[in-house]
């Protein structure tokens, strides 16, 4: 099984500073793709590879670069921004791909911002992540005396300047226009889409915004092709994926498996299973933000498509798993405290909506919800959902933090519809 | 600019201004290092006090109240004073599954604050944190700069009585 991305990481491997990174192959492709092959070229392979964002939403990473103009109309800067902002609840990816291998980041990102002719570009990362800041900005020095980075790249007329920028700490930040606004030194509200960040992003220029992991990807696709990429996915999606499992398993950690690998093999194989004493309740199968799926869907494959048709999506592929001596609603409760927490408070059902939710949750938890307290979950669900039930109120929020904030919440009133009851008739929570 | 507003920016040491005037040359616009120069004013004095986001605010070209609104939207701009170091301990959902609810207690009696608290001593402010990406290893925070994961009452003892 071939594991690109993680090929240059493990416990016996020496870290890949610039020597060790050469010396397993890495910028070669920069070497030979920089002024050797068109920016088209570089673009078309990356289309044809069928990448997908993986940073959550899963969109083609081909057809986003799509949208930014390459002919000379409106000359000016044009930038590409590496999403390290990792703050998913039960997310820690991007950092074992940045820590462990800041290179091949880098050499993504020369290689994507080569396919959109940027010539500037930022890696925003959080704050809390000090190691892997600490080794990027060491690599890019490397990369840059060594002539990958900065004025005319490897003698070429192509030229690209890398910068990092160390976030203040807000998980709306990930959002990508959140981001640029951020990035510009103002609050991180989302922006009004359109215009979408390919034409009008940073400062007002054409701007791509990627994911960690997305950019890693580039390198091999530009190297091996498209059809080598799409070959290493197991079921529709291309390529391969960092996925993960973190609470009651024998073995939490992240694990390079192929895109559509079944979720029983990463739970089961690789996570070990659950530890001795708790048994599988359900899991959320990409993160915080994503609903949650039981035991009936482990032979589902983790892919993009297949995850949403269950209702719940595939997200960043590290998976958060709830045991039987856990409560769910317990569960919901953490995860809706952080999202009112971190919401950028624009809109109403966010801002209101989450914290109203919260407090439920916390009445069920402590005994003192009624049953009508169930009909104002639904109802504030209502306002903010995006799966489109039946009320016209439907998906009134700015942008997709509160909607990702109740699918948990949405789906453990469907799954775990017995729990919802028995804390309204005993008055209690029986977890603890 | 008035002698005052001049005197104010002198709040902010020539490390400081040269710092953020560094990060100014890859922005557009001197608005735009905002965040970074809020962080570099931290990074000299733990927190950002009235006095200094005026003068940061001055330096930058902007009014107090819109550099404000910026320093209070994000988690990690200190705009009250805080220990020497900061404990940023994770309440996300691994954590929680994995006993964070029990670390806390322990680290709040072991330092006799409550969330939010500095010590008496001026050593240790400790907050509650969003997702610190070490969910495999959870329970984690961060004391400083210093990741500690896995986290039990015992490791707790050991890192606070060293």
């Amino acid at each position: 099984m071939e594991t690109p991305l993680t090929n240059n990481i493990g416990p016996d491997k020496p870290f890949p500073d610039l020597a060790v990174y050469e010396q397993n192959g890495g910028y070669q492709t920069v070497r030979d793709t920089i002024g050797k092959r068109s920016p088209t070229d570089v673009q078309e392979a990356v289309s044809e590879s069928r990448l997908r964002g993986r940073g959550g939403a899963g969109v083609s990473t081909g057809m986003k670069w799509g949208f930014v103009p390459m002919d000379n109309a409106s000359p000016g800067h044009k930038y590409l921004v590496a999403n390290a902002d990792e703050m998913e609840p039960g997310a820690f990816k991007d950092r074992v791909l940045m820590e462990f291998d800041p290179h091949q980041l880098i050499e993504g990102m020369i290689l994507s911002a080569y396919a959109i002719q940027a010539d500037i570009g930022y890696i925003f990362i959080r704050s809390d992540y000090y190691l892997a800041t600490a080794r990027l900005k060491a690599a890019i020095a490397e990369s840059r005396d060594k002539g990958y980075l900065g004025e005319r790249i490897l003698g070429t007329d192509y030229s690209f300047e890398l910068h990092v920028h160390v976030s203040a700490g807000r998980y709306i930040c990930g959002e990508e226009t959140a981001l640029l606004n951020s990035l510009e030194g103002k609050r991180a509200n989302p922006r009004t889409k359109p215009p979408f960040p390919p034409i009008s992003g940073l400062w007002g220029r054409p701007t791509i915004v990627n994911n960690v992991e997305t950019l890693c990807c580039v390198p091999h696709i530009v190297q091996n092709g498209a059809d080598w990429f799409r070959s290493l996915g197991r079921a529709e999606d291309a390529g391969t994926k960092l996925f993960g499992a973190s609470g009651r398993v024998k073995n939490p950690g992240c694990w390079e498996l192929p895109m559509g690998t079944p979720i029983r093999e990463i739970l089961e194989g690789s996570a070990g299973g659950m530890q001795d004493g708790y048994g599988l309740r359900g899991f959320l199968p990409g993160g915080g933000s994503t609903g949650f799926l039981t035991d009936e869907h482990l032979d589902l494959p983790m892919d993009y498509d297949a995850i949403m048709q269950v209702k719940s999506r595939l997200g960043t592929g590290t998976m958060i798993i709830l045991d039987d001596r856990t409560c769910p609603i317990g569960m919901v409760e953490n995860l809706v405290n952080f999202f009112a927490r971190e919401s950028c408070g624009f809109c109403t059902p966010c801002r209101d909506g989450l914290p109203w939710i919260e407090e439920i949750l916390h009445k069920l938890e402590t005994g003192q919800a009624e049953p009508e307290d169930m009909n104002i979950l639904a109802q504030q669900a209502g306002f903010i959902d995006w799966w489109g039930s039946d009320s016209s109120s439907n998906g009134n929020t700015h942008c997709p933090l509160a909607p990702g904030a109740i699918e948990p919440l949405e789906s453990a009133r469907k799954y775990f519809a017995d729990d919802f009851e028995r804390h309204i008739r005993d008055k209690k929570c029986s977890y603890r | 600019m008035s002698a005052a507003e001049q005197d104010l920016i002198q709040a902010l040491s020539d490390e400081e201004i040269g710092e953020i005037e560094k990060e100014i040359t890859h922005l557009n616009g001197r608005k735009s290092a905002a965040i970074d120069a809020l962080k570099i004013v931290q990074k000299h004095r733990r927190y950002v006090s009235d006095e200094s986001l005026q003068a940061v605010a001055n330096l930058l070209g902007m009014s107090f109240a819109e550099l404000d609104g910026i320093a209070t939207f994000y988690n990690l701009i200190f705009r009250k004073p805080v220990g020497e170091k900061v404990i940023l301990l994770c309440d996300s959902v691994s954590c929680w599954i994995m006993g964070g609810v029990d670390i806390r207690e322990k680290i709040k009696s072991k330092l006799q604050i409550e969330m939010g608290e500095t010590t008496p001593d001026d050593k240790y402010t400790l907050l509650p944190m969003s997702c610190l990406g070490d969910c495999d290893h959870a329970p984690a925070m961060i004391v400083g700069e210093d990741v500690y994961r896995d986290l039990t009452n015992e490791r707790i003892d050991e890192i606070f009585d060293e």
